[in-house]
């Protein structure tokens, strides 16, 4: 049931103190990094003045920003010819940001990636196809490297390809895959061009989502049609990549690997913590990487943590579903939305179908939204009215949830541009 | 007897209903009567044609979303209160037609009148008892060209 039981269920006290052990073993690390070095010496702060775990908030926040503006080596804490691997976030918005590791690094980060499948039941037994974009993103080695370890065969199919994809899992048996939610969906339609039902004709038990956030809605629709359970993991490269937190077979939360990572949740405005329950901003401290450690990082994804234990019997912390990345929040006439609230709302209205695309225009000085809509293809029964009657729903529906009436248009199914990575949910056609 | 009327969503956009006539007219489909109703943004195009079935599935191949159903394709007198007579007939009985279109079968002599209505059942025997024809999908197959009915 476990992957390391002591680990995995060590007491909250026993945890803090290994905590506080490599979190000053962290700062001196860190130290010898040029950003580190020189925050430490302005701060007039080292190890010794990280007495408890409370000491940490002596230390100032690390963002993005800082990152990019050390690129590419100013958060090198060893020397060039210890590193192994590099890998590099997608850089959306401004320049990449770019993560080192040394051999010692990759270890780790494998071993919490073989501790979350584990978690999720799957076993050396298993077939696991890992259906995620390989090269910088992290997602695909650090998946492949985790599931080697622990011992499934791999099939390393990359992105992409959908009818590859199935004719793999029906060729070589696959009972576990790594997909990206979205395409998870889009995926159903290939499946029922080929005339493969993913219930009967493979033998999927397990999918792992990852790489976007997700309603719980969207994970309730893969299950249900893929006949499998699917589990939600968070990672983000500045933090190893996937592995960070895990969803156990509860379901209810996902546990951030508390051996490996300090968790703190802070008031995005004011940078204070907030108390304990309450939404805030994911802050992260890397306690077991030597390449480049990372201090009090502020992952700009917004969430909260779940009190009390689990159910599963590890003792590590559970965090909720992240609710969007302050990044991807939109401001329309003020108010603030993020595209997964929306994707809630409209998974929950009967006739959605799997896609959709949120457009934003400004006439004159005003903001306008436009939902685009993909009309699930069995709903479809000729007739106008209730075609009228969902488009009037679903303007309802978001209308109480965002406090903004959007123009909603109805469009075929299959009709909006599809994507074999992330999504694309947003279309932002205001200027500047 | 009852015929079958496709239907097939489109946005509002140029050319949807020109992709659905030639998807048709590839696989050599005859079409006998085309209706369109158009909404906020999207419409529904219904089709009446000699073989809905594999107009069903040529359609669907190409990718577009298509719903069968069955509707009732009255024979009426082409003149002067023909249609009326048919509209009152199920007005009496308390019927609803959700929607109706027609097309001429001989001019001057026969038309077509397709009528979706809400209670088929009811309505095929009301029509065979006033002494009224419906076609099926094959008597419709059957047909000679036509002229559509102008409204
Ligand atoms: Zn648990």
């Amino acid at each position: 049931m476990y992957w390391e039981k002591e680990t995995e269920t060590m007491p909250g006290n026993r945890l803090e103190e290994l905590q506080l052990a490599r979190l000053k073993k962290s700062v001196e690390k860190a130290s010898a990094s040029v950003f580190y070095g020189g925050l430490f010496k302005k701060t007039n702060l080292d190890s010794n003045g990280i007495k408890s775990l409370e000491d940490i908030k002596k230390i100032p926040l690390t963002t993005k920003d800082d990152l990019r503006e050390h690129w590419p080596y100013g958060f090198l804490a060893v020397s060039r010819d210890e590193l192994v691997r590099m890998h590099s976030s997608s850089g959306t918005t401004g320049r990449a940001t770019v993560i080192f590791h040394t051999i010692d690094d990759i270890k780790e980060w494998t071993n919490i990636v073989a501790r979350s499948m584990y978690m999720t039941g799957m076993r050396k037994s298993d077939v696991f196809q890992n259906m995620m974009t390989y090269g910088l993103f992290t997602g695909g080695l650090g998946f492949h490297y985790g599931a080697e370890k622990l011992g499934a065969l791999v099939i390393p199919a990359g992105a992409g390809n959908s009818k590859r994809q199935i004719q793999l899992m029906q060729d070589f048996g696959t009972t576990a895959i790594h997909i990206i939610p979205s395409y998870a969906l889009h995926l159903l339609s290939v499946f029922e061009e080929m005339g493969v039902d993913p219930r009967s004709d493979t033998q999927l038990q397990i999918a792992f989502l990852g790489a976007e956030p997700h309603s719980e809605k969207t994970r309730e629709k893969i299950e249900e049609f893929y006949g499998i359970k699917a589990y939600n993991s968070y990672g983000l490269s500045e933090m190893d990549g996937p592995g960070v937190a895990f969803e156990c077979r509860r379901q209810n939360g996902m546990h951030i690997w508390e051996d490996n990572f300090i968790v703190e949740i802070i008031n995005p405005d004011t940078l204070e913590p907030v108390p304990d329950g309450e939404e805030g901003e994911l802050v992260l401290t890397t306690l077991l990487r030597d390449g480049m450690p990372i201090l009090r990082y502020r992952t700009k994804d917004l969430t909260r943590i779940i009190p009390g234990p689990c159910e599963c019997g590890r003792t590590h912390v559970r965090i909720e579903r992240i609710k969007g990345r302050t990044d991807d929040m939109l401001i329309l006439k003020g108010v603030n939305i993020f595209p997964i609230q929306i994707e809630k709302k409209l998974m929950d209205v009967p006739g959605v179908g799997t896609n959709f695309l949120i457009i934003l225009e400004r006439k004159g000085f005003n903001d306008h939204m436009t939902v685009r809509v993909e009309v699930q293809k069995e709903f479809f029964s000729g007739d106008l009215k209730q075609l009228e009657n969902l488009r009037r729903r679903i303007v309802e529906e978001l209308k109480g949830d965002i406090l903004i009436t959007p123009k909603v248009e109805l469009v075929e199914p299959g009709s909006l541009p599809k994507s074999e990575g992330k999504a694309v949910r947003v279309i932002d056609n205001r200027e500047e | 007897m009852v015929a079958y009327q496709l239907s097939v969503f489109a946005e509002n956009k140029p050319g949807r209903l020109a992709k659905v006539t030639g998807i048709l007219k590839k696989g050599k489909i005859n079409i006998r009567a085309i209706t369109i109703s158009t909404s906020d943004g999207f419409g529904v195009i219904n089709l009446i044609v000699d073989d809905p079935e594999r107009a069903r599935s040529i359609l669907e191949d190409e990718g577009l979303t298509v719903s069968m159903k069955e509707v009732v394709a009255v024979v009426i007198e082409d003149k002067p209160g023909g249609l009326d007579k048919l509209i009152q007939l199920l007005f009496d009985e308390d019927i609803n037609v959700e929607n109706a279109y027609g097309f001429v079968l001989e001019s001057r002599e026969k038309a077509v009148f397709v009528v979706d209505v809400n209670q088929l059942e009811k309505t095929q025997k009301v029509l065979e008892d006033a002494g009224l024809k419906t076609l099926d999908a094959q008597a419709l197959s059957a047909i000679e060209p036509f002229h559509y009915m102008k409204y």
